[in-house]
């Protein structure tokens, strides 16, 4: 059989990726489809029948509390978590890239619960929030009131929030490190020379510099809180106190894995939310980011 | 900016001492920051490592003194480790932990870069196509196809409610791994560093008789050695520490991951602490010292992944 170099080539390629291409249709592309299925039906694996309901289980999303709770909830995991988390973790970069003296071993603080288990974290936390934990203690000896944390409803989501941001914390640092490294000394040196104030400086060459920066982290931030789980099945009971931690997620696992009967159809749905969200999330995040920078 | 423009030309024309010398930024203090600001570093770098320490601290208490709020034990003990050692599942969970992300960091380095140098490297019909569909699965989230993967796996007998043998370790091993074994993200990355090296190496090697194979692992591999080694590590780190999945996926004590079984022991014996505290020490360590040692290769490699996506 005479086959030419280049179709040689071409079949050499179709081998090199056909485990790669089963896995991502039967394992990525196949489930997606599954789950927009999935969310039309009344879902629960033990029946051997399963109840087309179209749109229903998306109606019902409209009039349930839980779900627009968790709704809320989660928009507020975005909307507290992640601006606050951009302006720490940019001081502190900023003020990284200007010491010179134990850089690393600051860094290494930083960036140390990054690498460990967010559900390790987030027990250490559950202990420090204690009535009679760490925290409060501190505050006592302050002379400060003691404060509810995790057990009051109006405190529960800050306080999931502040372990949430404190874990993102070194991620956002480095990136942002890395971002600082690569806006050239002279851009300083020529607003030094018009005579900018520190403030300046940073307002018009570093701010503008940083945004592709500042753009990457805040998407990655937004889809990260939208996604929020594991801290909060590990910080409160289950979304607790009165339901007030709950995230979409956390319900979804709910629904499907601690309601009898399973009501996987109904989280299929909310998981389809999800995905349209991150959906817009992602699309305006390219419109963005391809958009040129001129300086 | 036109000002910014012809300041920067200013700047480049005169003499660099000068520009130092006039704009005063650029001394050379041992410091390089004033001491308030070490404070400042200081303090928010001790809240970052005091919750790391309360949890040795406690890890150390006796059960009557877990309470108590000195951060040095007073009568420091052994005892929350052996429990944890010899009366729950706690070394064969960093087993599965192990041995899942040991394979899964395996084939991902190895299909994700096969993946990424074919893409970049050869040319056939339908690449583009191939290309856009590996890169739509990110834009999935986990959390949609988990309910599927699990009906899947039910499907398939893949769910172990109890372990008696090697079987059924192989297949929990396997029901905990199958979704991460390969990952579009790391396909994209790959395919970006294997786009910067030249064509010319190749087609060398081409003539020099080195099969096609050869070409991706004897030449492709060794010359994206750095991007390989940051996949790595953000691979295992991420499937040491997965929660989600192996949660819902894993029913039978024995097949549990650290994190798994980390969040079991609130249910099971009522918020235990000292268990609780030990075995996080135990999880974290570990991952702790490599960082220390690799600290610079790892933020390198973050900082790199991070800008080229």
């Amino acid at each position: 059989m005479h086959l030419t170099l280049a179709k040689r080539r071409w079949l050499w390629a179709y081998a090199f990726l056909l485990i790669p291409l089963v896995f991502f249709l039967t394992i990525r592309i196949w489930p997606a489809v599954q789950a927009f299925k999935l969310s039309l039906y009344d879902y629960n694996p033990l029946d051997t029948e399963h109840t087309f309901r179209g749109l229903g289980n998306y109606s019902d999303l409209l009039h349930d509390t839980i779900f627009r709770r968790a709704l809320l909830n989660t928009f507020l995991y975005v909307l507290y978590g992640v601006p606050v988390g951009l302006i720490v973790s940019l001081a502190i970069a900023l003020g990284l890239k200007r010491v010179n003296q134990f850089r690393g071993f600051l860094r290494f603080l930083y960036f140390l619960p990054y690498v460990t288990a967010l559900v390790a974290v987030s027990w250490i936390w559950r202990w420090l929030y204690q009535p009679n934990g760490l925290l409060n203690n501190i505050l006592h000896n302050l002379g400060f009131r003691d404060l509810g944390f995790l057990g009051s409803t109006g405190q529960a989501l800050i306080s999931v929030t502040v372990v949430t941001v404190w874990y993102g914390l070194g991620f956002q640092v480095i990136i942002f490190l890395a971002g600082l490294e690569g806006i050239p000394d002279v851009f300083y040196e020529a607003a030094a020379l018009d005579g900018a104030t520190a403030w300046q400086r940073f307002r018009f060459v570093t701010l503008p510099l940083l945004n592709p920066t500042i753009v990457f982290l805040a998407v990655i931030g937004v889809i990260q809180s939208l996604q929020i789980f594991t801290q909060i099945r590990n910080l409160t009971t289950n979304g607790g106190p009165l339901n007030s931690t709950t995230s979409l997620v956390l319900y979804v696992y709910q629904l499907s894995f601690q309601t009898l009967p399973a009501r996987m159809g109904y989280g299929a749905a909310i998981t389809v939310v999800l995905f349209v969200m991150i959906l817009v999330i992602t699309v305006v995040q390219l419109t963005v980011l391809t958009r040129r920078y001129e300086y | 900016m036109a000002t910014a423009a012809t300041t920067t030309a200013a700047a480049r024309t005169r003499p660099r001492t000068d520009v130092e010398a006039a704009i005063g930024m650029r001394r050379r203090h041992w410091l390089g920051g004033p001491w308030w600001l070490y404070l400042l570093l200081l303090l928010g770098g001790l809240c970052m490592i005091v919750p790391f320490l309360w949890m040795l601290s406690t890890s150390f208490k006796p059960n009557p003194e877990i309470y108590t709020t000195s951060l040095i034990p007073q009568h420091p003990t052994l005892t929350n480790y052996t429990n944890v050692l010899e009366k729950t599942h706690f070394p064969r969970w960093f087993l599965n932990s192990l041995i899942t992300a040991g394979i899964t960091t395996l084939s991902v380095a190895f299909f994700d870069s096969l993946a990424g140098f074919v893409l970049a490297k050869y040319n056939f019909p339908g690449k583009r196509a191939i290309f856009i569909m590996i890169l739509s699965t990110l834009m999935v989230p986990t959390e949609m196809l988990v309910l599927p993967w699990y009906l899947m796996s039910v499907n398939n007998h893949w769910v172990r409610g109890d372990v008696t043998g090697i079987g059924d370790y192989a297949v929990g091993y396997w029901s905990i791994m199958f979704p991460g074994l390969m990952s579009g993200f790391g396909v994209f990355l790959m395919r970006q560093f294997f786009e910067s090296i030249p064509d010319d190496l190749f087609d060398a090697a081409r003539i020099d008789g080195v099969s096609e194979f050869g070409l991706y692992w004897r030449i492709g591999l060794p010359s994206v050695r750095p991007a390989i080694a940051a996949l790595c590590i953000f691979t295992f780190l991420g499937n040491w520490n997965a929660f989600l999945w192996p949660l819902i996926i894993t029913n039978a004590d024995k097949l549990r991951t650290i994190p798994v079984g980390i969040s079991f022991f609130s249910s099971d014996v009522g918020s235990a602490y000292d268990l609780i505290m030990a075995s996080a020490s135990l999880a974290t360590l570990p991952v702790v010292i490599v960082f220390a040692i690799f600290q610079r290769q790892i933020i390198r490699g973050i900082a790199l992944t991070g800008l080229k996506s």
